[in-house]
């Protein structure tokens, strides 16, 4: 298989253990109406690092413990930045914390988005839902190094404009002129200006702002959406090797032990989650893999 | 970890003690500190458990296991190892199904961490040739990657193993085709073989030298030695089953879409038997509780088993949802991917999951059937039963 492996970051944290060190809430805002973004701050003198596309598991006292991507900027890593929907007992519990409140952490860990590859290239953002939060560490560094990049193209759907998370910071980066934003719902009420249609039906529009055989395309969002991007991007001639995805899975420790995420012969807590999509294209078609 | 080969002239690497001997072996462990495991009597059936003396041990009884069946019956000759392996691995001492992990408490707003306690050191007595492949599986999987699981480390390092060679093989043993047993090759302290009146005693390390030279000993005889070897031999030509393991990866990827799966998911219940008597199988969950006042936390580690339909649980809904995809996912696990992963095959032949499955499904078989499948074959002369 020709694509390049993902490095997997050097282990150096005290937080990447069986023990979770415990963080304290210092801001919490709602992105949606069940999701939240949380800012934790690490006991003094607890180092905090990070490379875009990593998750941290996040514990509540008594409650349990959730895989969730980090979803601020890698080059000012601390305070900590989570964005959470809530659909279980322990991400509701996380979406319900407050300023002051304790959340035990534990990472990061996986593999992460190749900035470094994609330098000199076009990068297109392919992000779904609640999918945008693990690639927005990507869009900050792109933003941070811009000249280090040649186009930048985020495309963005959601199910409703309710859905849309970071809304107002959308909102600058499509004010900004050196990056192409594009935003689409599967449906909206009357009062929608936006696009309407599944986050595909935006290729057409992006097509002038990058060149498919110098673009690194990364795509997060549910698994469908990545296998229709995917083919989407093959058919306009981005290079299989140069698309990246972000898998989901059940997870219960993070560091390959429990045997939860595992997808085909990967496990996506320690292979991933992010892969180059030739190494998950044949697992992504199997049905209850 | 018991590697190292004990020097020739502290001891010689093959001694012979009488078989009441053995009871000095456990007390000298004892007073080195290990709480020795050994084969008990329990329920009808024979499981490791903590032993004192050599009275605990399970004496005259051999096993009679087919697909789906477990009996013992009276062994005339009374020998201490004649039955082969029950439905409990040495997994559950080093990787036990229940563990706490860690205890936090609340404290004046902060929260304070506990370690438990550091587990006993173990001695193992009695552990079988494919068992000793399946610990070494578990150490790929538990010590070798990018992290170290830190209380399998610390029981794996303490642990005394006396291993025992087989002298006679059950109806779903095929540790031969995998290439594990019946002789034990390393990784051990001592290895034991059993014969008419006495033990034939193969020292592996200098932990073992040591332990040897404070019990009464003498050096075997070639004889002994040739006798021992033969009764291995014989274990080993009466398999109970086989295992073609040609290109098994290969042909575990070639049939990811086969409609054998639904066949077998119509017969498998998904009561995840399999998972917990096979010594190799690693999955454990992780489960967060607390007291009634909230104050004390405390997580817990659990046996887990891809059978169940929790375990793929993601963003509100179960990814494996029919059977079919569950025993599809441990087969191929188990045969295939598990050498991607660890660089070994997941199944050691220990025939364990063959015995204790319900409705006796037989993963040999169902490898028999996929290679007839898949154009796979094997030749002849290596699927004889």
């Amino acid at each position: 298989m020709n694509h390049s492996p993902v490095p997997h970051p050097a282990l150096s944290m005290p937080t990447q253990g069986t023990f979770p060190l415990f963080f304290r809430v210092v801001r919490r805002q709602r992105e949606t109406p069940d999701t939240y973004t949380l800012w934790l701050e690490p006991p003094a003198g607890t180092p905090f690092a990070f490379q875009p596309g990593q998750f941290n598991m996040l514990y509540v006292f008594g409650v349990g413990e959730v895989p969730i991507s980090i979803s601020g900027p890698a080059h000012d890593p601390i305070p900590v930045v989570h964005t959470i929907r809530a659909v279980g007992a322990v991400t509701r519990a996380l979406v319900n914390l407050k300023p002051g409140d304790l959340v035990g952490v534990r990472g990061p860990f996986g593999t992460s988005w190749p900035l470094e590859q994609a330098q000199g290239k076009d990068v297109v953002i392919v992000a779904g839902g609640i999918g945008l939060a693990p690639l927005r560490p990507a869009l900050y560094h792109l933003l941070h190094h811009r000249e280090a990049y040649n186009q930048v193209v985020l495309l963005y759907g959601a199910r409703t404009p309710r859905d849309l998370l970071y809304r107002r910071e959308l909102e600058r980066w499509r004010g900004r002129f050196d990056m192409e934003v594009l935003v689409t719902v599967d449906r909206g009420p009357r009062e929608w200006r936006g696009h309407v249609g599944v986050v595909t039906t935006l290729f057409d529009l992006a097509e002038p702002f990058f060149q498919p055989a110098n673009t690194v395309a990364l795509v997060c969002g549910p698994e469908i959406m990545m296998r229709y991007t995917a083919r989407e991007l093959l058919r306009r001639g981005v290079p299989e090797e140069h698309i990246y995805v972000s898998l989901e899975r059940n997870m219960k420790c993070g560091q390959g032990f429990c045997g939860h995420c595992q997808f085909g012969p990967l496990f996506i807590c320690k292979d991933g989650a992010v892969f180059p999509y030739p190494q998950v294209a044949h697992l992504m078609t199997l049905r209850e893999v | 970890m018991p590697s190292s080969t004990a020097n020739p002239k502290a001891s010689p690497p093959q001694i012979i003690i009488k078989k009441t001997t053995l009871d000095d072996l456990i007390q000298a462990l004892q007073r080195e500190g290990y709480q020795v495991i050994g084969p008990v009597l329990e329920q009808e059936a024979i499981v490791y458990r903590p032993v004192t003396q050599l009275k605990d041990l399970a004496l005259g009884w051999i096993d009679v296991q087919e697909a789906g069946s477990y009996r013992l019956e009276r062994d005339e000759a009374q020998r201490f190892f004649a039955f082969t392996v029950g439905p409990q691995s040495w997994k559950a001492y080093l990787f036990p199904p229940r563990e706490e992990i860690w205890k936090a408490r609340r404290e004046n707003g902060r929260i304070l961490m506990e370690e438990p306690e550091t587990p006993p050191r173990l001695a193992f007595l009695g552990v079988r040739a494919c068992e000793l492949a399946a610990i070494h599986v578990q150490d790929r999987i538990f010590l070798q990657g990018p992290y170290v699981q830190p209380r399998y480390a610390r029981r794996r390092e303490a642990v005394f193993i006396i291993a025992v060679q087989c002298t006679r093989a059950g109806n779903t043993c095929f540790c031969v085709s995998m290439g594990t047993g019946p002789h034990v090759r390393e990784g051990y302290d001592l290895a034991l073989t059993e014969l008419e009146d006495t033990f034939l005693v193969h020292i592996g390390s200098e932990k073992g030298a040591a332990l040897m030279a404070e019990i009464p000993h003498r050096e075997a005889t070639q004889e002994e030695v040739a006798e021992a070897t033969r009764r291995v031999d014989a274990a080993a030509a009466s398999m109970g089953r086989t295992m073609d393991t040609t290109e098994l990866p290969e042909l575990m990827r070639q049939s990811l879409e086969s409609p054998h799966w639904e066949e077998v998911g119509k017969r498998c219940l998904a009561c995840a038997n399999c998972t917990l008597v096979c010594p190799t199988c690693f999955c454990f969950t992780l489960e967060d509780v607390t007291d009634l006042t909230g104050q004390e936390a405390v997580r817990v580690r659990l046996w887990d088993s891809c059978f169940n339909q929790e375990f793929t649980y993601t963003a509100g809904r179960p990814i494996r949802v029919s059977i079919a995809s569950r025993y599809r996912q441990w087969l191929t696990h188990k045969l295939g991917w598990w050498v991607e992963q660890f660089g070994v095959l997941g199944c050691v032949g220990c025939g364990r999951c063959i015995t204790w499955c319900p409705v006796g499904i037989d993963l040999t078989a169902e490898v028999q059937t996929l290679r007839h499948m898949y154009g796979r074959a094997s030749s002849p002369a290596t699927v004889s039963r």
